[in-house]
This record gives structure tokens, sequence and C-alpha cells, in this order.
């Protein structure tokens, strides 16, 4: 067995190159003035947030979470075995500590002791065995299913430990383990109760009626004596934007995420909020069908590429909250980045060049659109036509209802808008999105070098030799993939002023790695 | 009075019909609505493998009359059924709901009902009189703004000077007072869309009315005109004022989920929302019955009342 990584407060070779990688990236995406004094954090009063989502169907069953709302309240009142920090390193919480065999295909977590569920009980090995095992099997309708199919086999030694065999070894684990469907809840005779909102983490429930609210109070029993600091929280679901805004604007909200960015230069004129904007994985792109013509051809796909202005769309599609994208879906805050990969500008000339290459003069294609597919995809779509004409690509932006885009349009129609929250870590994003045969391979990609270094880069425990595979892998999405990634959107959320948050916010996902409901306090 | 009773009775086995052909129409609509209960609730993270799990255990692979006769025989029985997406029981998950939107039905009908008739009495009364013109002028400015437009201005003016809450929120220990306080600006957003309908309605059958001989006749006795208006024609104007109204109750129970967006408002209509793009097939059924219910039960009242204002009708020959 090597010790691979240590919990919370250790430090190993990734961590530190991982902190300090964090550090920077933090630099680049708060902006100037966002620093707040930084005091203490101060225990009490009750956080309220408003969020873009929440429907009836908002349940307490860990399969089927999809929106922020139950994200964030699952959050509220779950701990998982690892958390991703703000800075995008992993920190243990339920598992105290884990190493890997040298395959990497046999874990052995450690589970801290002391931690106590809303119900009273303590966290052991069966809780977390239960908890797994339900999204495990052929009866499972998990959405974290592909995650946890490759364990083979979950046994406990002792009440405080762990082992997991894999199917094939995977270095990064840990790191799925702190998946948001994969909270740890009580086991009752092997089984956890998926519509029981007991959990062990900091805060538990009063109230909860889906679609509208939810309300919780601190747990007294909670163990981190440094996170948890408001004695309530109140989530509110408040899908209008404008609503949301308003609810901000009046008080009675002290935090709102997805700020409406076509107006959020108004409503950062009060004084008395902020706007807060990180930069992380967070991608909106137009995956096309790789298998179908013209698509198939890597020439066409490198002219569409070259054939968009990403810049513009950053500015005009969100308002300048956010990045470029080079058709990677690795972010700037991560690990692995390859930040050095020549970047696909726009280039009418090297498109045509391309369309050449494929033995075209101009080429007619469709875009099918949605707002679902991400906020300001229509608009997207009409300017990614406008310039692409330059280059002599006619591009028809076909507009598609909202309703029932994820099942009738995206993955069916050759070329589409669509959005990824983004993945911790390089092999698990390319292995939802990009391998060859994964169920989410948007663009139905399959390149054999890629699959290879994809099996490669997951079971090698060897720092440089992953940042190796993993620039190559990068470099090849960008030049031969199927997906044209033209922005990395930032998280934009309306902040009362009374709310102090930590210097490095969670890039994560939204509401600080859904963590702000711990993480923040009331200065 | 026994006539009445006959007509009730023929209407609400009518009224029956009717929702049991609404009912075949929405089932068949929500059928033919691309994608599934199943594709919905697990969103963008389905899989082939999870989504066949999750039809299995909701049933969803009976064939469609299937599902339709189960549905009915339990609603025959007086169950509604469980909703799928929620689990838990249409009649809980309803319940609430049905309590808020007629709370604000209610009030909202409590402000615009007596302010609407009393504008249409005054505007006949003085037609074409700079009050008539400048009332007609304003519920018209009124109803043709969107909903939501009427709604954000009064926010605007309204809300953000802290005077009254933008958004309404209904906890277990809500009292009455609050609520009425809480629900003013929608209620104030639905008296301004609704008030135009009913007081042109009023102000025109007054004045159709005000031209007959007997009117003139009780001008020539020398009663004052507010008198001859309130005595002597508002009673016979009864019955098409009644008919609008009961429209614009009927409208105020159904159709404000813009309003109720707007304002996080939880009634029926977002629930119904929910329900379709979940193609939740149970809960859609359950609020269509009720809202075509309002609309079965409104029209009753109304032909009731127009009939028992009505001698003529009342002792037919």
């Amino acid at each position: 067995m090597t010790k691979h990584l240590i919990g919370q407060g250790g430090m190993t070779r990734r961590g530190l190159l991982k902190s300090g990688m964090a550090m920077t990236a933090a630099g680049l995406v708060l902006p100037a003035g966002m620093a707040m004094a930084q005091t203490e954090p101060k225990k009490g009063g009750t956080l309220r947030i408003g969020f873009n989502s929440g429907s009836t169907t908002d349940n307490y069953d860990p399969g089927v979470w999809d929106t922020n709302f139950v994200q964030v309240f699952a959050q509220a009142r779950h701990n998982y075995l690892t958390e991703i920090a703000a800075d995008g390193s992993l920190v243990g919480e339920v598992a105290e500590s884990w190493e890997a065999s040298p395959d990497a295909m046999t874990w052995t977590l450690k589970i801290r002791s002391g931690i106590t569920f809303h119900s009273g009980g303590t966290v052991t090995a069966d809780d977390v065995i239960a908890s797994i095992n339900y999204h495990r099997g052929p009866e499972s309708t998990s959405a974290a299913k592909p995650i946890v199919d490759p364990i083979v086999e979950m046994k406990s030694d002792g009440p405080n430990t762990v082992i997991v065999k894999l199917s094939g070894g995977n270095a990064d684990f840990p790191y799925l383990m702190s998946d948001y469907h994969l909270p740890i809840m009580p086991a009752k005779d092997g089984k956890i109760d998926p519509t029981s909102p007991d959990g062990c983490g900091p805060y538990k429930v009063d109230d909860f009626e889906p679609g509208i609210s939810a309300s919780l109070t601190r747990h007294s029993g909670y163990w981190k004596t440094d996170r948890a600091h408001f004695d309530g929280l109140l989530l509110l679901a408040l899908p209008d934007p404008v609503a949301r805004q308003n609810a901000l604007l009046t008080g009675q909200v002290d935090v709102i995420n997805q700020v409406d960015l076509t107006t959020v230069s108004m409503m950062s004129r009060n004084s008395s909020i902020r706007v807060l904007s990180v930069t992380g994985n967070q991608h909106f792109c137009f995956p096309m069908d790789t298998r179908a013509a013209p698509f198939d051809d890597n020439n066409v796909r490198l002219a569409l590429k070259h054939a968009l202005d990403r810049q513009e769309m950053v500015d005009k599609i969100l308002y300048g909250y956010g990045a470029v994208g080079n058709d990677n879906p690795i972010g700037p805050t991560q690990q692995y980045y390859a930040a050095d990969l020549p970047v696909n500008g726009y280039d009418p000339d090297k498109a045509k060049f391309h369309l050449g290459k494929a033995g075209l003069d101009s080429l007619d294609v469709s875009l099918w659109v949605a707002e679902t597919g991400f906020t300001g995809a229509t608009d997207a779509g009409s300017l990614y036509a406008e310039r692409a004409k330059a280059a002599g690509i006619n591009i028809t932006v076909e507009r598609a209802p909202n309703d029932g885009y994820w099942s009738n349009v995206w993955m069916q129609k050759p070329w589409v808008a669509s959005y990824w929250g983004g993945r911790a870590t390089c092999d698990w994003m390319f292995s939802t999105a990009y391998a060859a045969g994964a169920p989410w391979n948007e663009s139905y990609w399959d390149n054999e070098r890629f699959n290879t270094l994809l099996l490669q880069g997951r079971s090698e425990l060897d720092d440089a030799k992953r940042a190796e595979i993993y620039h190559e892998m990068q470099a090849i999405v960008s030049n031969e993939g199927g997906v044209v990634i033209p922005m990395f959107a930032s998280f934009v959320m309306g902040v009362s002023n009374a709310v102090a948050t930590p210097d490095v916010v969670g890039a994560n996902w939204d509401l600080d790695g859904f963590r702000a409901v711990e993480r923040w306090w009331f200065a | 009075m026994n006539e009445i009773w006959r007509m009730i009775g023929q209407r609400l086995l009518l009224g029956v019909l009717t929702l049991f052909i609404i009912s075949v129409v929405i089932f068949g609509a929500t059928e033919l609505l691309p994608g599934d209960l199943a594709r919905e609730l697990l969103g963008q993270s389905a899989t082939e493998e999870t989504l066949a799990a999750l039809r299995e255990q909701l049933g969803l692979n009976d064939p469609a009359p299937l599902r339709y006769w189960n549905w009915l025989a339990g609603v025959l029985q007086g169950d509604f059924g469980m909703s799928m997406a929620t689990q838990k029981p249409i009649s809980e998950l309803v319940g609430a709901r049905l309590g808020n939107t007629l709370f604000l039905a209610l009030y909202a009908a409590a402000l615009a009902v007596p302010f609407a008739l009393l504008l249409g009495v005054l505007a006949a009364l003085w037609r074409n009189s700079i009050f008539d013109r400048a009332s007609n002028a304003l519920a018209l400015t009124a109803i043709s703004f969107p909903e939501f437009f009427v709604a954000y201005t009064l926010i605007l003016w309204l809300a953000q000077s802290g005077l009254f809450p933008s958004m309404v929120r209904i906890t277990g220990s809500t009292t009455t007072g609050e609520m009425l306080y809480m629900a003013f600006l929608p209620a104030l957003t639905l008296t301004l869309v609704v008030t135009a309908h009913m007081m042109r309605m009023t102000r025109a059958a007054i004045i159709n009315l005000l031209a007959s001989p007997y009117i003139e006749m009780a001008r020539l006795k020398g009663m004052s005109p507010m008198r001859v208006v309130l005595r002597h024609a508002v009673p016979n104007a009864l019955a098409p004022i009644i008919n609008v109204v009961a429209l614009n109750l009927a409208y105020l129970i159904t159709g404000v989920v813009v309003i109720e967006v707007v304002f996080v408002y939880p009634g029926l209509g977002q629930l119904m929302i929910d329900a379709v793009s979940n193609r939740d097939i149970a809960v859609v059924q359950a609020i269509t019955l009720i809202f075509a219910s309002a609309y079965v039960l409104l029209n009753l009242l109304a032909d009731v009342l127009s009939t028992i204002t009505n001698p003529r009708l009342m002792h037919r020959k």
C-alpha cells in the first residue's frame, strides 16, 4: 500500500501544487473590489438564499438531484466522504484519510469517528457502505450510477474502515466520492431511506415544501467547529430572475444565485449589495455528432472552431462574466490545465483553408438551440452564424422549445447547444463526456489515442506522468474533439453586504461549490 | 323554484360529462407531449439503464388506455391517486395550493368587484363626463398592459420603497392579517387587470337601459339621477353584470400563473406548470379538473342568480 493522500489539513505533493494553482486562479477570477475586509467568522443569524430553481418534484432521494436548490439543500444537511475545498483541493470529510494500493484498484478509507447524525446515531462504516450501495446495482435509478459502477466490492473492516475494490485502477476515486449525489445517510438493515432528510451535515431540516422553500437549523452536534456559522437557513425557490433580484434588493433574501446578466450592471449600483463572480469549470458548448456527415470530418470541425469570435461571445453573451474557452473542457483552475495549447481563435481564412482540405467551398449546417441549453444560447447561435459567414459557412439557427430539449434535441440532432457544470478532475470530465461509449458523450466522439490515454491516466498514481498524459489529452480534444467550447461561464451571485464571504470562493459549483451555507457568515 | 332545482340538476350532470371529456383530452394531450415522466425526472443525467428501471418502477410501461382507466377508477372512488413525481398523495399536494389560489382569487375579487361596479355605475351616471372618460382610459390602459408589466411597475413603486413585500412567503404560522399584507400587491395587480372588463360591462348595461321608456317615466316623475340608476336601472342590468363577474372570478382562479411567478406566490398555476413539464399526469388531471369545475360552477351560479333576479324567468307560464 502506498500512502497517497492524507485528509483535511494534510499537504501532499498534489495538494501543494493544487493550492498554488488555485491561488493564482483566484487572483485572476475575483474582480477588483471583491476583496472584503476579512474578519473572524461570527456565529448567528439566519441566511436566506433565493435560488433560480426549485420544483414540486424536488425530494430527498439523492439519486435524482439535479438543480441548485436541491444540491445546496443536500450539502446543508449532509456530509460526504470527501469535499472539494474552495481552492480546488480535496479534503476529507466523513473519510478522514485514504490510501490506495499501487494499482489504484483497492482503496482503504478511514472513517472519522465521532460524527453524529441529526437523529442521534454515530456514522459508521456500515452507513457509508449502504449510502454508496444505494446507487449501485441493476435496480438503481440514480444519476450517480455511472460513477459507482466501477465499484465491484465494498466491505467494512471494523466500524471505522471501508475497503473498496474497483474493476480498474482509478487514482481519482476519492474525488469521485465528493459527488453531490453521494451523501452519507444513516443505514437501517443495510439500506438507507431515500425519503428521509436525516444526515450528518451542518443543519437539520425543520420544514421542506418542495418547489417553495426549506428551512433548517444548526445541528448542535456538528463535528466541524470552524464551519456552519449560521443559526439557521432559509432556502427559497425564486425561479423568476426579476423576482429573485427584487427579493435581494428589498432585503427579503441575503443571497441570490444566477443573477440575470442583462441587468447585473443596474443591480450592482445598489450600495447595500455586491456581485460575486467566480470562473470555474462551468462551460457552454456546441457539441456535434461526430458520426454524422459533415461533422465526421475533422477538417469541418476545425473550420467551425475557427469560425467564431470567442471573446465577442464572452463580451456579448456573458457580459464579460466568463472566460474564453479553447474547445477544451478542462478549466484554468484545474490542476492539470494545459495553458500552453495553441488557441483556436477567430480566423476566417484558416476556416476556409480547413474547408478546402475537406474538399468543400462552402458549408451549410444547422445549429439547434434553446435557452435551456444554456442561457443566451439563441443569441450565441446568431452571433456564431454572423461571424461564420466570412468563412463561407452558413449556419441556420434552429430554435427548439425548452420543454423536452434534453430528450428530443440534445444528443439527437447533429449540432446543438449544451452546457456542463464541469467536473473536479480531468478523468472525471473526460470519462463522463468524451470517452467512447460514455452515456453522455454528447459528440459521440471515439478517438483511439484519447481513450487509451484515458485508461492510462486513470490508474497512474505518479503526478508528473499524469500531467503529461492529461496535457496530450487536452491537446487532442482541443484539436480533434467534436465539441466547440467557446466560453467558460462564471457563477454570478448577488450577495448582501451583511454577508461575509471567504477570500477564496469555490469555483467547482455555484454558491461556493454548493457550500456557501457552511462556509459563509454574517459580518 | 322547482324549475331552478331542475336546471341545477341538469347543469351539474352536464358538468360531470364536461369534466370527463376534459380529462380524456388532457390525458391524450399529455401523452402526445414528447418525453415521459421518467425522462423528465432524471433530466439531463438520464441513461438508458436508469430510464428503464424508473419506468418499470412507475408503471409507465403499461399501455395508455390502461393507465387512463386505472386513474379514472381511482377518481370515481374519490381517490385522485399519488403524484408519481413526488410520491405524495395528490390531495395533500393540491390542497394547500388550492387554498392559496382561492385566497388570492377572493382577495382580488373583494377589491375588484365593488371597485369595478362602483366605477361602472358612476361612469354610466356621469357618462361622457371627464370622470367617465378618465376612468375608461385608465381601466383600458391597465388591462392593455401585460400582467407582468403591471406587476413589475407596482413592485418598482410600492415594493422597492419598502411599503409592501415583493414576494409572498406563507408558512404554517402566517396569520390572515399577514397574508392580507403580503398578498396585497398580487391582489392589486389582478384588480387592475380585471377591473376594466367588469366596469365597462356595467356601464354599457346601465346606459343601454337608461334609454328605455320606463326610465324616462321615472325621470319625468322627478326622481334624482342616482335613484333612477340604483333603483330602476341596476336591478334590470344585473344579469349581464353577474355573468361578467362570474367569468372574471373564474379567470382569477385559473389564469394567474404569471402573477404567481412574479410574486413567488405558491398557487395552483405553478404546480400545474411543474406537473406538465414533468409529465406528472395525475397532478395535471387533478388541477385541470379543479379549473374546469371552477368554470362550470361559476357559470352555473351566474345563470341561477340571473334567473332569480329576473321575475320573468322565475314565473314563467
